[in-house]
């Protein structure tokens, strides 16, 4: 007990660490399963429906099948980096949700009051950007070391593709930097407080709107995802760099191109879209119970679909989803809870409506060759993120806007 | 909590610059050559930011701005030059381009 | 030992192996990788100094693109093993302690000089961290030319980059 009052900081930090490692990764997971769901009703089909209720349980299927399954390695690859790729990634990929504010409510944590964020740095979004771009390694290192020419390509395709629209994301964002005055996360999502008129809320994808597109488009050709996936496409290159890698260290890439994916859509939401704050005005004091009325909704219509439409063993999980997401509803009523839990609810509500983009225009286009790919980023998306630095500083120098 | 002396920052730099000498003089590809450089390019960064906090004043980071801008400068033509070198000389050995006429 | 020093020892440590790796690898790709490694303890060493902006800086670009410019080319020239070379007698046994005494020497009148131990502590010092606005300023007030002249020789290299890159059609 005396180690917990001696070294208070860093007893707090493992545990937030703890934590957010955990509901990071649960998250990374049913986000598999939200994208299988989606792009599946938009074709027309179930998806995942028979493992657990409503296919709950296929995130836990897939990480047994991929710890199950055969280990091949490629012989004569360089064993130290063919390892310390998907190390890599997934690692980085994870790190940048340290820097990420979920809200802005006090915890108490053995007693010590704790921000709900691990680390807040004075240059946040620069480290952000930091981590990201050594994210390129994990990548290039797998091609390279899988010794075989589908891979190498793809990892150089790949590594190309990232370094490229990593220049226009940098400079898209800036020009939220010069309007919100300051790197760090607090501060931007600080200054995004008040409305227009009085309803419309002052987030800065309202004044940066050129830069939101920017950073959207870049951020999918960043995470390699469509319609930018063509280094990892199945037609194109087998599976690309990562076509040599199986069992937990394809699992590995896998997760770290969906926590990259959250992080980004993290990312848009605290620079673009008021991160924790909601999008409602704080005298209207009845918006503090949507967080536990609409868990409370779900909950009544989980027990209406438990009833009528479940049999067997389905009926029993989604049972247990209805009891556990009745207890969080109730539980975010209490009025201690009640503050705390406002900041985290809208902020990860904004992140999965961002998700949810993402995951449409996965569903919906198609993919861009190479050639046109690169010309994309270079010829048009990084003269836009800098017409729009440079009107967004004119903008200032002229004084229409006041610098935050 | 005191802080570390700057003259450990100043011994670390000496040892790293040593350090990238000793790779460039015995190193035979061109490119680890060039990563040498790179190194002891980095030492002398470390010794700019350790004055800076010394003096507490901002123009040794200033400098290490420039130098970090001036070696990626560097090591794009570089790197294009050896690249060009290789393409002639199908080596990538340093013992090997040692003729100033192909 | 407090914290400042544990994590000054640990990263001076990764910073000088990573080195020592560079010298010591028989491939290109493995002293690629050992430099980025020193160049990422090197960053965690300036944010221990209070640069912050210029620990980031040093990991966007020197680790995040320069270092990854020469990943490309290692592997676009399928760099493989390097040839090794006999080292000559005299740099064997001459050399090689000649030049560890030399380094010893330096190191021991850098650790004695008056520069590192009165100011870490003394009245002008102080462990605030530097801040990225007074940086800014600075670099576009007083330095402003010598940023312009930056700017004008990137764009010389990358003319330069890509005139000799080109494939002569």
């Amino acid at each position: 007990m005396e180690f917990i009052s001696q070294h208070p900081v860093l007893v707090v930090s493992l545990v937030k660490i703890v934590i957010l490692l955990l509901v990071a990764l649960t998250t990374l997971a049913y986000l598999t399963w939200f994208e299988r769901k989606v792009v599946a009703h938009i074709q027309s089909r179930w998806g995942p429906y028979y493992v657990g209720a409503h296919g709950l349980l296929q995130p836990l299927a897939d990480g047994v099948k991929f710890l199950f399954k055969e280990d091949v390695t490629p012989p004569s690859s360089d064993k130290l980096l063919y390892i310390l790729a998907p190390f890599l990634a997934l690692s980085l990929a994870l790190t940048t949700l340290a820097l990420i504010p979920f809200g802005p409510a006090t915890i108490y944590i053995f007693g010590q009051p704790t921000k709900l964020i691990i680390a807040n740095v004075d240059v946040s979004l620069l480290f952000l950007f930091a981590i990201t771009s050594i994210g390129v390694y994990g990548v290039a290192l797998a091609g390279w070391s899988s010794n075989s020419k589908y891979p190498l390509l793809g990892g150089l395709r790949s590594s190309a593709q990232m370094i490229s629209y990593e220049v226009a994301m940098t400079l898209s964002v800036v020009g939220v930097l010069l309007v919100a005055g300051s790197f760090n996360f607090n501060e931007i999502i600080e200054h995004q407080a008040g409305y227009y008129w009085n309803f419309i809320p002052r987030w800065h994808v309202v004044p940066q709107i050129v830069g939101f597109l920017c950073y959207m488009t870049c951020a999918v050709a960043e995470t390699n995802r469509v319609p930018f996936d063509l280094p990892e496409g199945e037609t194109e290159l087998v599976a690309g760099f990562h076509t040599e890698y199986s069992s937990f260290k394809f699992a590995m890439f896998f997760m770290a191109e969906y926590a990259n994916m959250i992080t980004v859509s993290c990312l848009a939401t605290i620079l673009f879209f008021g991160g924790w704050l909601s999008p409602f005005p704080d005298s209207w004091m009845w918006t503090q119970y949507i967080p536990g009325a609409g868990l409370l909704l779900l909950g009544i219509y989980l027990a209406y679909d438990t009833v009528r439409n479940m049999r067997g063993i389905a009926r029993m999980q989604l049972a247990v989803v209805t009891i556990l997401s009745l207890g969080i509803g109730a539980l975010c009523l209490l009025p201690s809870v009640m503050p705390v839990v406002q900041g985290p609810f809208w902020f990860l509500s904004k992140v999965l409506v961002i998700l949810f983009f993402y995951v449409l225009t996965r569903g919906t286009l198609p993919r861009f060759r190479y050639d046109q790919l690169m010309a994309f980023g270079w010829k048009l998306l990084l003269p836009v993120s800098l017409v729009n630095l440079v009107a967004t500083a004119a903008w200032f120098v002229y004084g229409w806007v006041k610098q935050g | 909590m005191t802080a570390v002396p700057i003259s450990y920052y100043l011994v670390l730099s000496a040892v790293l610059f040593g350090l990238g000498v000793v790779a460039f003089v015995f190193k035979r590809n061109i490119i680890t050559i060039f990563m040498a450089i790179e190194l002891m390019l980095n030492a002398v960064n470390l010794a700019f930011v350790a004055f800076a906090r010394a003096h507490n004043q901002l123009d040794g980071l200033v400098f290490v701005f420039f130098v970090i801008v001036v070696a990626a400068a560097e090591a794009a033509v570089g790197l294009a030059i050896v690249i060009t070198i290789v393409q002639n000389r199908e080596s990538l050995n340093i013992e090997r381009i040692n003729l100033l006429k192909f | 030992m407090s914290l400042p020093f544990i994590l000054f020892f640990v990263f001076a440590f990764i910073a000088v192996m990573g080195a020592v790796l560079l010298i010591l690898a028989h491939e290109p790709i493995h002293s690629a990788l050992a430099l980025i490694l020193v160049m990422v303890s090197l960053a965690v060493l300036y944010l221990l100094l209070g640069a912050e902006f210029i620990a980031a800086v040093q990991i966007i670009v020197y680790a995040g693109a320069i270092m990854v410019l020469f990943v490309f080319v290692i592997m676009l020239l399928n760099a493989g093993v390097e040839e090794r070379t006999n080292w000559s007698k005299i740099a064997k046994y001459a050399g090689l302690p000649l030049g560890i005494f030399l380094l010893l020497e330096l190191a021991h009148f850098l650790a004695r000089s008056g520069a590192g131990a009165t100011t870490a502590n003394g009245p002008g010092a102080s462990n605030a961290a530097f801040s990225t606005r007074a940086l800014s300023e600075l670099l576009f007030q007083k330095y402003l030319f010598p940023f312009e002249a930056t700017s004008i020789l990137i764009l010389i290299a990358i003319l330069g980059a890509l005139v000799l890159a080109k494939k002569d059609s």
